[in-house]
């Protein structure tokens, strides 16, 4: 059993989930339009039932501890999510545009793990993969109308959001020291792979809003790696400190 | 979440008198139970008083996601933080209900928005507070919820019907927040003597805003008896405070919580209960923007519009005409 390497591969996941929704949820009342602000808020609901699920199978198949645990006692350096995700929200075409990246690789993961061999995570695929659908729906329509269809300001705010989150978005692919291992039992095929999918899914749609995907070989991917190995930004632990605020005041409370 | 505003201003000078022939017709209708529909025809002052009432109802529900709001970020477990993301969504989903029935009486949402931004139109009182603490969350989520539900399920039987829909769904939420709001009180009830002492200051924070939620005594608040008779105000304020403080205080004794009113008690022989001054001047204070947060509040909606503005823009065509919503 590759008990070490699936509990990294999940981490990581579960990690990038839960710090996506907390910062989707920054968006509840702040909204450009109430219609936005409940769809962001749908999302993030969505992305904390994705870690808190992803959590548990750590928990049940493992002996990890429990979700609340997991997420609201470590500190930094045990988080294994990727730069992308622990940004702040700024302004929404940076949240759009990270949505957009987000989503389109958890579409192309969910759909290789479908059929892992590690039977607990090909389950909550399946189930996973129904809501990511909507959602990278909601990315893509947004991208297109604010890129093609909009005015020159807000092509020009989706432009410089995509270069801001492309080099960012190269991180959520940070290779893993169990990316043979994995791939070779036929757990997960490999970061390599999977952001090749990626890259093939997004490209139309960049093409389709009218905007320049940056060169994946121009970018130095050295500064959006980092995540994966427990090294961070410096925007996870304030974040952490305010997520955990009310928990850690009696962490063996019933809440 | 919606306090009873002082909802009848002066009406304004000049307007046209209505055709008495289609007022006594309209006024049957309502005498009947019928609603009235977008289309239908309506006296101006109805239109003008349903108009205000709905929109200072949705401007409650998208204010009163911010004192919540600010502890989605902070809530303790995944149960808590999932249950108060999908509460204030709720709430920010009612103010677009209501915003689309206010629209059908032909004010649009932006008019609407740009009247809360510049102080013209009000907001439920309540929001102008802070929540100081998760307990204050668990208090607003259950009791100010619950007077919210009791004031929406009374105006659902008004006569407007766009109006009477959205608050028929949105009671139908409300009654999950409550169950929401109980169930975190109950666990802070029962927890720690850390947890159990932060719920009961924060029901001694809220407990004055509570009061004041209904509005003020029938005897200060000047309801005309036409928007009685045209099902515009359904029950008094006091009516609606009396019906909460039967429904809650028992419920809060229960919990073995004090409020914080020596003089609170139920009139054994009158059957209505008895409590303090709540202060009406400070009610008032507030109302007119002096409150503790009425400031700050409005700063962050307005933020909110600004630097959506470029989004709405984009989204703009120039040659789509602005069309009122049938209903």
């Amino acid at each position: 059993m590759n008990e070490a390497a699936i509990n990294n591969l999940i981490t990581q996941f579960a990690d990038d989930a839960l710090i996506i929704a907390h910062r989707n949820s920054e968006w509840t009342g702040l909204g450009p339009l109430l219609e936005e602000d409940i769809a962001f808020s749908s999302i993030a609901q969505d992305k904390l039932g994705h870690a808190q699920a992803l959590y548990n199978i750590l928990h049940t198949n493992f002996g990890g501890p429990s979700p609340d645990a997991g997420a609201f006692t470590r500190d930094e350096s045990q988080f294994r999510c990727c730069h992308l995700v622990e940004l702040p929200i700024g302004d929404y075409a940076f949240s759009l545009m990270r949505h957009f990246l987000y989503d389109a690789a958890e579409w192309v993961r969910y759909e290789a793990l479908e059929s892992s061999t590690f039977v607990p995570l090909a389950q909550l695929a399946r189930k996973i993969k129904g809501e990511i659908k909507y959602h990278l729906f909601h990315a893509k329509t947004w991208v297109v109308q604010l890129g093609a269809q909009g005015n020159e300001e807000s092509h020009a705010r989706m432009q410089s959001a995509l270069n801001e989150t492309f080099a960012l978005a190269l991180g959520m692919f940070e290779p893993s020291e169990f990316d043979g291992e994995l791939a070779a039992a036929g757990i997960y095929p490999g970061e390599q792979q999977v952001q090749q999918r990626w890259l093939e899914l997004i490209a139309p749609v960049i093409e389709q809003a009218t905007l320049q995907l940056p060169s994946v070989e121009e970018i130095d991917r050295s500064a959006s790696y980092g995540g994966r190995k427990g090294y961070h930004t410096e925007h996870l632990q304030p974040m952490l400190n305010e997520m955990t605020e009310v928990y850690r005041i009696d962490p063996t409370a019933e809440w | 979440m919606y306090g009873n505003l002082s909802i009848v201003d002066t009406p304004v000078g000049q307007q046209p008198a209505d055709d008495p022939e289609l007022l006594a017709a309209f006024e049957a209708r309502i005498d009947r139970g019928e609603k009235i529909e977008p289309h239908d025809w309506m006296p101006a002052e109805y239109r003008r008083q349903l108009i205000r009432m709905i929109e200072q109802h949705a401007h409650s529900e998208i204010i009163g996601a911010l004192p919540e709001g600010t502890w989605i970020t902070r809530a303790p477990g995944f149960k808590r933080k999932m249950a108060l993301m999908a509460k204030v969504q709720d709430e920010v989903g009612h103010a677009q209900l209501l915003y689309s029935a206010a629209e059908t009486l032909g004010k649009p949402r932006e008019a609407m928005i740009d009247d809360l931004l510049n102080g013209k139109s009000k907001y439920s009182n309540v929001f102008n507070y802070p929540a100081v603490t998760w307990a204050d969350t668990a208090v607003i989520a259950w009791l100010i919820d619950a007077g919210a539900i009791i004031n929406q399920h009374t105006n659902a039987k008004g006569s407007y019907g766009p109006y009477c829909r959205a608050l028929d769904r949105i009671c139908i939420e409300e009654s999950f927040h409550l169950k929401y709001g109980y169930d975190n009180v109950v666990t802070l009830a029962t927890g720690t003597p850390t947890q159990r002492a932060m719920l009961q200051e924060a029901l001694n924070r809220w407990w004055r805003p509570i009061m004041h939620f209904h509005g003020p005594p029938d005897k200060a608040s000047q309801h005309t008896e036409k928007l009685v008779r045209w099902k515009v105000k359904m029950a008094t304020n006091d009516e609606m405070r009396q019906e909460f403080l039967e429904s809650y205080v028992p419920k809060i004794w229960d919990l073995g919580l004090t409020v914080p009113d020596p003089n609170l008690r139920k009139n054994s022989e009158t059957g209505q209960w008895e409590f303090s001054d709540p202060d009406w001047d400070e009610f008032k204070r507030v109302i007119n923007g002096n409150g503790p947060c009425n400031a700050e509040r409005l700063a962050v909606r307005r933020m909110a519009e600004e630097q959506g503005r470029w989004v709405r823009q984009a989204l703009r065509k120039p040659n789509h005409a602005y069309v009122a919503p049938l209903s």
